[in-house]
């Protein structure tokens, strides 16, 4: 979603020097100065309707037919959806998106804002900045990279089993991402290893700008660090929050790449998840009506559970 | 707005109201041979990736027919698969490696090779060569009908083993019954020898191997392959069959294979085999070049035994498949190439020596030298029993385009898991492939 929304085009409009009534009145936005505005971002909306808007109409439009990507089309209307939610297979690759919100939005939130603390406490000393990159390297690697070599570490002759049965947990050892019970959490961990970063990074600058007077004035009142974090910090990071909320709930809502690399699903269906299944649908089972019906679905609930985040976190 | 409109309606006609025509059949022979004529031209490939064989058999050929030029595309196969409908609509190739040709034929995306096969005299092959690539009108049941597509070769699967580790256990030469197979592996686990190396992660399950080949230890090829070609009524839920899902079974059960055989994907198998982790493997004659060179001396190839003394043997065989697209600009030499393929001397000794399995065309026609005592040798052999007592299968997972990835697989990854009964397997599979054959 790069492209400025209506809302935003309005306020384009309204920046522009003019008269303060016409600012005000609701039509006044439209008239010369917002048809400017319009102008400007012509090329923008342009590709925001073919590139975004367009595809998303054409998902539409196909979910309500039976095809097979080639062939003629037979109007299904809404059987498609109706597929969607009583066939046991995809509603479970529902579910497990949802299982790896845990893995993917709450982790890298919590820990971020722990390690974001902690580096900002040691802010001035060299550590600091190692951590900072360490933790941020993993953005900056491609996702299948990382699930390739992630991959290597939870075999059952890699790195993480290695070091179990060094300390003395070799009874524990297997291969986690072939393991029925331990695939989903394994591949959730991947995803808190690469969003971890960002999450810490957007935190720890979001730190930076709180005014350090406050901080003066909360411990010449007698508050100790864990107020400090509860009254000062937390509340001025709200919308530093709502951003890492919202892209971790929707990269684990949305996610393909790290889960295509590592297990492709597997074993069984257990770590199967909806991007994954829209794929499979639609190019290898050819069943480009149910995957657009359950790419209509993923996206309303993506939209579900991110614009209440926002909602709630928006500063007033 | 009105360029939101423009574009948003632009896809308001029903999908797929510009899918390609049906082609004139045209079984008719071609009035003149088929060929490359002596003009340059250009033949459009679209082949497999890492996989040498077709590429060193164009350039063989623009040696012979130095007119004759390649523009080859290559991809992965299971990328292949996901784009071939689409390829083939949009910018058909002259020669193109196939996946699954039933749902291709359905939407009229592959020419009809019946004049060709006329003209060149390959309706004169033995037949269970060309059968995997016939198909009745439609698409719908293969096996039959017109030809519509070729193979450069056809391989074939069995038992590969590891001479070394055989010797270890006291195994002195290949089993001859189920029963003898099943006493080795048991003396392999005594000796701490892994007994069968195998792959079984991801979206590929590579125990659906030992499964078909235990399949075919216990019952016939007929109603296998009368599956896997969408006859009408045709089940793969039968009592022989159920008896190798139970065998598998009792393998998985008894350790037979690695314990972390769902995380083992197909590469990770053959370096682990080639490193000795593994007495018996299940795989294809196109790795029988790969081990000779890898592990010179070392392997060995048995057919899969039957469950009675003395019984048939049957395997797995495939022809390597290639198409023509039905819009192809160069049909006629495409055509010839194939042919050129079964019959050139030249190339029917790359066909062995690269791709290591056994090429078509006529029965008489030339086999080259290949050395004494190496697994291609082996492999060759096995090649010539399969044909001899007609045990020619195709694979199980290539019954429908979606049944290996999301059947097969998760019900045989859950069998290794113990979440997925004999009886079971086979139930959930036959019920998907009802689902996705339209329910015959």
């Amino acid at each position: 979603m790069t492209g400025p929304t209506p809302d935003e085009a309005v306020d384009l409009a309204e920046s522009r020097p003019g008269p303060r009534s016409r600012r005000r009145s609701p039509r006044g936005g439209l008239r010369r100065p917002g048809l400017v505005g319009w102008l400007f971002i012509l090329p923008a909306l342009a590709f925001y309707v073919v590139f975004v808007l367009r595809p998303i109409a054409l998902t539409f439009q196909y979910s309500l037919y039976t095809w097979d990507g080639i062939g003629p089309s037979t109007w299904a209307g809404f059987a498609n959806y109706v597929k969607v939610f009583t066939d046991p297979d995809l509603f479970a690759s529902i579910l497990n998106a949802i299982k790896l919100i845990v893995f993917f939005s709450a982790i890298p939130v919590l820990l971020g804002l722990a390690i974001a603390a902690t580096i900002r406490q040691i802010a001035t000393s060299r550590l600091a900045l190692v951590a900072r990159t360490v933790i941020f390297l993993p953005q900056v690697i491609p996702l299948v990279a990382a699930g390739i070599a992630w991959t290597w570490l939870l075999s059952s002759t890699g790195v993480i089993n290695q070091l179990l049965t060094l300390v003395g947990l070799g009874d524990i050892t297997r291969a986690w991402l072939g393991d029925f019970s331990t695939a989903l959490p394994a591949v959730g961990l991947i995803g808190a290893w690469v969003l971890l970063g960002l999450c810490t990074l957007l935190l720890l600058a979001g730190m930076s700008k709180i005014d350090p007077a406050l901080y003066e004035a909360a411990r010449l009142d007698g508050a100790g660090p864990l107020r400090e974090f509860r009254s000062i910090t937390l509340p001025s990071l709200r919308q530093e929050l709502a951003v890492c909320v919202t892209v971790t709930v929707i990269a684990a809502l949305a996610s393909f790449d790290i889960i295509y690399i590592s297990t492709q699903g597997g074993p069984g269906n257990s770590t199967m998840v909806p991007g994954l299944e829209i794929y499979y649908l639609a190019f290898s089972e050819r069943q480009i009506g149910v995957a657009s019906a359950l790419a209509m679905v993923l996206m309303v609930i993506v939209i579900a559970v991110a614009l209440p985040i926002q909602r709630l976190t928006r500063d007033r | 707005m009105t360029v939101i409109g423009g574009a948003l309606a632009a896809g308001c006609a029903a999908p797929g109201s510009d899918a390609p025509e049906a082609q004139p059949t045209n079984a008719a022979t071609p009035s003149t041979a088929p060929g490359c004529g002596t003009e340059p031209i250009t033949l459009k490939g679209y082949f497999e990736t890492g996989f040498p064989l077709p590429k060193t058999l164009t350039e063989e050929f623009s040696k012979q027919y130095p007119n004759v030029k390649w523009d080859i595309r290559e991809d992965q196969f299971a990328v292949i698969t996901q784009n071939a409908p689409r390829v083939l609509a949009d910018d058909p190739p002259d020669l193109m490696r196939l996946p699954q040709v039933s749902e291709l034929v359905k939407d009229n995306l592959l020419k009809n090779m019946d004049g060709y096969a006329q003209a060149f005299g390959w309706d004169k092959w033995p037949a269970s060569q060309l059968e995997q690539m016939r198909l009745a009108p439609g698409g719908k049941v293969r096996g039959e009908g017109s030809l519509y597509a070729m193979g450069l070769n056809f391989s074939m699967t069995g038992v590969f083993y590891n001479k070394k580790l055989a010797e270890k256990v006291g195994m002195s030469a290949p089993p001859a019954t189920l029963a003898e197979f099943d006493d080795l592996l048991a003396k392999a686990k005594a000796a701490g020898v892994d007994p069968i190396a195998q792959f079984n992660g991801g979206a590929t399950g590579g125990l659906a191997f030992p499964l078909q080949n235990l399949m075919a230890a216990y019952g016939p090829a007929g109603p296998i392959n009368e599956w896997i070609y969408q006859k009408p009524g045709a089940t793969i839920d039968t009592p022989t069959n159920l008896q190798a899902a139970r065998h598998l079974e009792k393998w998985i059960k008894a350790g037979y294979f690695w314990k972390d055989v769902n995380a083992v994907d197909y590469a990770t198998m053959m370096s682990r085999f080639i490193d000795g982790k593994g007495l018996f493997m299940f795989d294809g004659d196109w790795e029988s070049g790969n081990l000779d060179k890898q592990m010179p001396g070392d392997a060995g190839f048995f057919l899969m035994p039957s469950a009675q003394e003395g019984g048939k043997l049957a395997a797995m065989s495939a022809p390597l498949t290639f198409g023509v697209g039905a819009r192809a600009k160069n049909p006629d030499c495409a055509a010839f190439f194939l042919n050129w393929v079964a019959t050139d001397d030249k190339a029917r000794d790359i066909g062995v020596e690269v791709g290591g399995s056994h090429p078509m065309g006529p029965a008489d026609a030339h086999m080259p030298d290949v050395k004494p005592g190496t697994v291609t040798e082996s492999t060759l052999a096995a090649g010539a029993k399969i044909a001899e007592d007609n045990g020619a299968m195709d694979f199980i997972a290539n019954a429908t385009g979606a049944i290996y990835a999301k059947s097969w697989t998760p019900n045989l990854q859950k069998m290794v898991a113990g979440q997925q009964t004999p009886e079971g397997l086979l139930k959930s599979v036959q019920s998907d492939y009802q689902s996705q054959t339209g329910g015959n």
